[in-house]
């Protein structure tokens, strides 16, 4: 992941198609201006920028996969009115996310809790916290 | 005025200071906000991902209801009111995405056999559209004990302005919680911060990066002095009120400050008594300030 450069193949293609698929957005039209990046309120806890993840999905590399940053993202949507491309990148996390979840892979469970963390907190918490974690 | 009317479960449940405040200030204001009958969770966020579809049924079904709420002669208009920002925008999107792409429709519909089909045709609007059409001038009028000299900041959070086609105001400047609470007489102070994201639901695995985020919105508040945050969502108000005993911990300075819903604020200017505005259900307590600036 700390590679300064990749190069994009064929093999590449059917990963980026995924991502395209998915969240429904053009990758190519992201010129990395860092404009995500710089509204983002998450960045301190990612271990790739927002914009990064882009150029990752533009480039095709999988190892988009193993990044933290689209579990931190919490899809406040700061990104998509800054972006000038008309880019809605947390439409590109879910996909990221989406494709890990979809192995039956859950991020969080709920069994992690104590009873008493989970009788404070409200449903909306609850139930949007296992919409975006959990498969 | 009658309007179909969706609470959500967090109103019902921790945020029943929300519920009852919006529905007796709406009465002040003669909106009758009708429940609809067998509501279900709308699911809380949009489903993104453009092959879910799934997770469409949850709020088209509540759409359904306002259709056979009109049906039945409860209601004249194909309309519904949400409170909830996460209901507003979760409801808001399904709709447009289903009437968007008529295949994910005829999929809902496939779906739900049961139901009767939907039309696609419900407005779904939130309270405060509702408000500002009103007009901020006849709402004054009905404002009884004017919030004189209580200095608040109105905090928006993230899905009542974004994404930006579902905005209920300007993402970039909006307003109208500052012109409501103008209109109610309090002084209103706006912070940067005003639309950055609390933490939402990184509260529950997360808490330390929610208080983070929650401590710097709170930190700009107080810093202008305010004797109170505005909020206008169950999950936001979670954050900023409940964990302010995680934001201590991390910043031994940092001075405790109510958070209260608008519409709490409404009902007291409005004259209404403590049944509807529920300040007794806040935590931080609102009550010493509003006491010492007169208005209880
Ligand atoms: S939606 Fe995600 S990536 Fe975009 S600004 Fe918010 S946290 Fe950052
Ligand atoms: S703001 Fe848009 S164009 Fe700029 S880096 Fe982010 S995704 Fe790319």
């Amino acid at each position: 992941m700390s590679k300064l450069y990749y190069t994009y193949g064929p093999e590449n293609a059917s990963f980026k198609a995924k991502v395209e698929e998915l969240s429904g957005e053009n990758i190519d039209l992201c010129f990395q201006c860092g404009a995500c990046s710089s509204g983002c309120p998450l960045t301190e806890e990612m271990d790739l920028l927002p914009s990064t993840v882009i150029r990752h999905a533009q480039l095709g590399v999988e190892e988009a996969l193993e990044s933290k940053t689209p579990w931190v993202c919490i899809t406040c949507f700061d990104c998509e009115i800054r972006c000038p491309r008309g880019i809605d990148i947390a439409n590109v996390m879910e996909a990221l996310r989406q494709m890990v979840l979809r192995t039956k892979y859950d991020r969080f469970t709920l069994d992690q809790l104590t009873p008493e963390e989970l009788r404070e907190l409200p449903q909306i918490a609850i139930i949007s916290n296992q919409r975006k974690l959990s498969a | 005025m009658k309007i179909p009317y969706y609470p959500g479960c967090t109103l019902k449940t921790n945020a029943r200071n929300f519920d009852v405040s919006t529905v007796a200030s709406a009465k002040a204001l003669g909106i009758e906000l009708v429940e609809l009958p067998r509501w279900n969770c709308c699911g809380t966020v949009h489903a993104l991902a453009k092959d879910d579809v799934m997770h469409y049924l949850a709020p088209i079904r509540n759409l359904i209801r306002v259709e056979q709420m009109k049906e039945e002669g409860l209601t004249d208009m194909k309309k519904v009111v949400t409170q909830c920002a996460m209901c507003y925008n979760t409801l808001k999107r399904a709709n447009a995405a289903a009437n968007e792409d008529q295949e994910k429709m005829e999929k809902i519909r496939n779906n739900m056999e049961k139901e009767p089909e939907y039309s696609g045709r419900v407005e779904v609007v939130h309270f405060l559209e509702i408000l500002e059409k009103g007009g901020w001038e006849e709402l004054a009028r009905v404002v009884k004990k004017p919030l004189a000299d209580l200095r608040v900041v109105p905090y928006y959070g993230c899905l009542l302005l974004r994404p930006r086609e579902f905005s209920i105001d300007d993402p970039d400047n909006p307003r109208v919680l500052k012109d409501l609470l103008e209109a109610l007489g309090a002084e209103v102070v706006d912070i940067p911060f005003k639309a950055k994201c609390c933490g939402a639901y990184h509260t529950v695995h997360l808490k330390e990066v929610t208080a983070e985020l929650s401590h710097r919105v709170l930190a700009q508040a107080a810093e202008a002095g305010a004797d109170m945050l505005v909020t206008a969502c169950p999950l936001c108000e979670f954050n900023l009120a409940r964990r302010q005993g995680e934001m201590r911990k991390m910043h031994p300075s940092f001075e405790s400050i109510p958070v209260v819903y608008y519409s709490q604020l409404m009902a007291l200017a409005f004259g209404l008594d403590e049944e509807a505005t529920a300040f007794q259900e806040n935590d931080p307590d609102p009550m010493p300030v509003l006491v010492e600036r007169g208005l209880i």
